[in-house]
């Protein structure tokens, strides 16, 4: 292989890593088969103990999450309704390796046909358990990835994690992989590094590598200037994570002393159980196209994540959009094929177009709305008698509910300025309760660059002249006419275009989680 | 003379009778002598509610209504205990804010 090649995947844990790529899935399981069913048994007992050993072993110097994961592979190596398959296949005549495996990957499907993401998630830990037995009945011993590697494969194992030494760096680059998995939890809490959905199999895995955890991508055979730069974003990294973690918990403030609202986006009730809500000025963007999966949402089903999120912000502002299906967000049953799909049926437009599934959701948004301080913002808005329609529904919706005596509220309702004609008028969307600019959105429409294509990406930046001068022009409309403004895009937990987006006027910014630390740092950076 | 005891309850836990949860639903379980399952419906299928592989193949979300039912010794502590432990979301309150 010559040259350098690029992988591009999700981040799951940001950071740097520079190391040998270590191939997780190279096998050295070889079982020798035994003489006799008795024999194979006896086998499969001793691995079973000896897998339950060593758990009990990491679990001695593992805490919190680490410790309650090792709990529960005890838990379930410990249960015969796990092995009884396996012994019973043994009976039959198979050698202990094969019925082990084929014991548990049938258990191992049956989570993975789950159609709830933590419950999915829990294959991996169903695989870790079955490998560490085989691993177990196998007499060679795992080949342990050299210090400082980056570790390379399909997924990863908990024990895996666990067992690596960490403190000389490295990194986790996977080709499947969950940012919801146990092992992701991990990194994130750890700081080690890690992507996942890189896809592409590699046929050759020698040498170094360079993974940016931050961008969520891998370069393999980097040049000597690959490198340099890749040093340069990872020290700067560092040193902006190190300042970062101190301003964490205290509210955003500009040198020049102006405070800034700093929320949360996110994609799915969860998102809520690893932040501080004392962290964050409550949550600027909830999708909620994650309920939106495979099947269209119920109104219970919806209702019960909304409350959560609201529930768990109390008292502090919750913004959720509605369904922003769509462009690059297809979902089936709802969704049309189009040629052009960015430019289509997306958005309030196909909410308004299939108002049956609409309503439902209004309806669980009105009734989620007694449990805290809701607002509901609608996604690519151009004209206002799109709000007007979408209010409309809104207000018909609380009639139902009313005259049927369900407990409701009707929350202030606002617009998503992502669409160049609204950012270009705002005046005529003055009746809105607010606006939140949809920075991504925005940017790729203004600049007619689509963000999801790399030959354009250049292209596709926020800080473009034409870009900020509508931002600064919407935020100032609604400095005049009292309406709040805030940003909810990618830009708005980008340190490099915090310093563009306050000088535009802006002091409401909804960033990743993830991002929060850094966001508030780089506004401390900030002297407007 | 032999018991049994059946009660339902609703689980607010956000994930649901799963993992850490379920790690110590069954813990509690194999501590009574009677025989206790698990179903998300009135009619069934039951679960052995010792068996954590088992409880975890119930796949029971945030919201189900748990059927507990118990026969044999102690049944009726079996049963209340269990109903306790859910309600009191397994013990991960305010405590357990995870940093993750």
């Amino acid at each position: 292989m010559s040259g350098p090649l690029r992988l591009q995947g999700i981040s799951a844990s940001a950071g740097y890593a520079e190391g040998p790529l270590f191939d997780l899935d190279q096998t050295v399981v070889s079982y020798v088969g035994k003489e006799t069913a008795d024999d194979e048994k006896a086998a499969l007992e001793t691995a079973i103990a000896t897998a339950t050993g060593r758990l009990t072993v990491l679990i001695e110097m593992a805490v919190g999450d680490a410790a309650d994961i090792l709990e529960f592979q005890i838990a379930m190596l410990g249960d015969n309704a796990l092995s009884s398959p396996a012994f019973a296949a043994i009976r039959t005549g198979l050698p202990a390796d094969k019925a082990w495996r084929q014991a548990l990957d049938a258990e191992i499907a049956g989570y993975d046909a789950s159609d709830q993401d933590y419950f999915r998630a829990r294959a991996a830990d169903i695989r870790d358990i079955r490998d560490q037995v085989l691993r177990a009945l196998s007499e060679d011993s795992d080949v342990q990835a050299p210090p400082g590697a980056i570790l390379y494969g399909e997924d990863i194992a908990p024990t895996r994690f666990f067992e690596t030494d960490w403190s000389c760096g490295g990194g986790i680059a996977l080709k499947a992989g969950s940012t919801a998995s146990h092992v992701a939890m991990l990194a994130r809490s750890r700081g080690v590094p890690m992507v996942v959905g890189l896809g592409a199999s590699l046929a050759h895995l020698a040498g170094t590598a360079l993974l940016d955890a931050e961008h969520g991508g891998i370069v393999l055979s980097p040049s000597k200037v690959e490198i340099a730069a890749f040093r340069q974003s990872s020290s700067s990294f560092s040193a902006r994570r190190d300042r970062a973690g101190t301003f964490l918990a205290r509210p955003a403030v500009t040198k020049a002393g102006t405070m800034v609202r700093v929320q949360v986006n996110i994609a799915d009730p969860s998102d809520v159980d690893g932040i501080d809500i004392a962290t964050c000025d409550g949550v600027g963007l909830m999708r909620t196209e994650f309920l939106f999966g495979k099947t269209l949402p119920d109104e219970e089903t919806q209702y019960r994540a909304y409350r959560k999120v609201l529930e768990w912000a109390g008292e502090k502002p919750v913004t959720i959009r509605t369904v922003d299906a769509g462009g690059d967000k297809p979902v089936p049953g709802f969704t049309v094929a189009e040629g052009n799909p960015f430019l289509g049926l997306r958005g309030i437009r196909l909410s308004l177009a299939r108002p049956e599934v609409f309503r439902v959701q209004i309806r669980a948004l009105l009734r989620a709305a007694v449990s805290g301080s809701l607002k509901v913002m609608f996604p690519m808005i151009a004209v206002v008698e799109e709000y007007r329609q979408a209010a409309a529904m809104f207000a018909e919706e609380q009639a139902v509910l009313a005259t049927r005596g369900i407990v409701h509220k009707m929350p202030p309702l606002g617009i998503m300025v992502e669409v160049p004609s609204a950012a270009i008028v705002p005046e005529a969307f003055a009746e809105a309760a607010f606006f939140s600019i949809g920075s991504n959105d925005l940017t790729q429409y203004v600049m007619a660059a689509a963000r999801d294509n790399a030959a354009v990406a250049h292209l596709n930046s926020v800080r473009h002249p034409a870009v900020l001068r509508l931002i600064a022009a919407v935020t100032a409309f609604g400095q005049r006419e009292e309406i709040p403004v805030s940003l909810c895009g990618d830009a708005g937990g980008d340190p490099a275009s915090i310093p563009s987006l306050l000088e535009a006027g802006l002091r409401d910014l909804s960033v990743a989680p993830a991002q929060l630390a850094m966001a508030k740092a780089a506004i401390a950076d900030i002297s407007v | 003379m032999s018991a049994s005891a059946e009660a339902t309850v609703v689980i607010t836990h956000d994930v649901g009778l799963h993992a850490r949860p379920s790690v110590k639903f069954t813990k509690l379980a194999k501590t009574f002598a009677a025989e206790v399952e698990i179903a998300l419906a009135a009619n069934g299928p039951w679960f052995d509610a010792k068996s954590i592989v088992k409880v975890m193949a119930a796949k029971a979300p945030k919201g189900t209504v748990l059927h507990i039912r118990a026969s044999g010794d102690g049944a009726n502590d079996a049963v209340d205990a269990l109903v306790e432990l859910v309600r009191r979301d397994f013990d991960e309150g305010a405590d357990h804010v995870r940093t993750a």
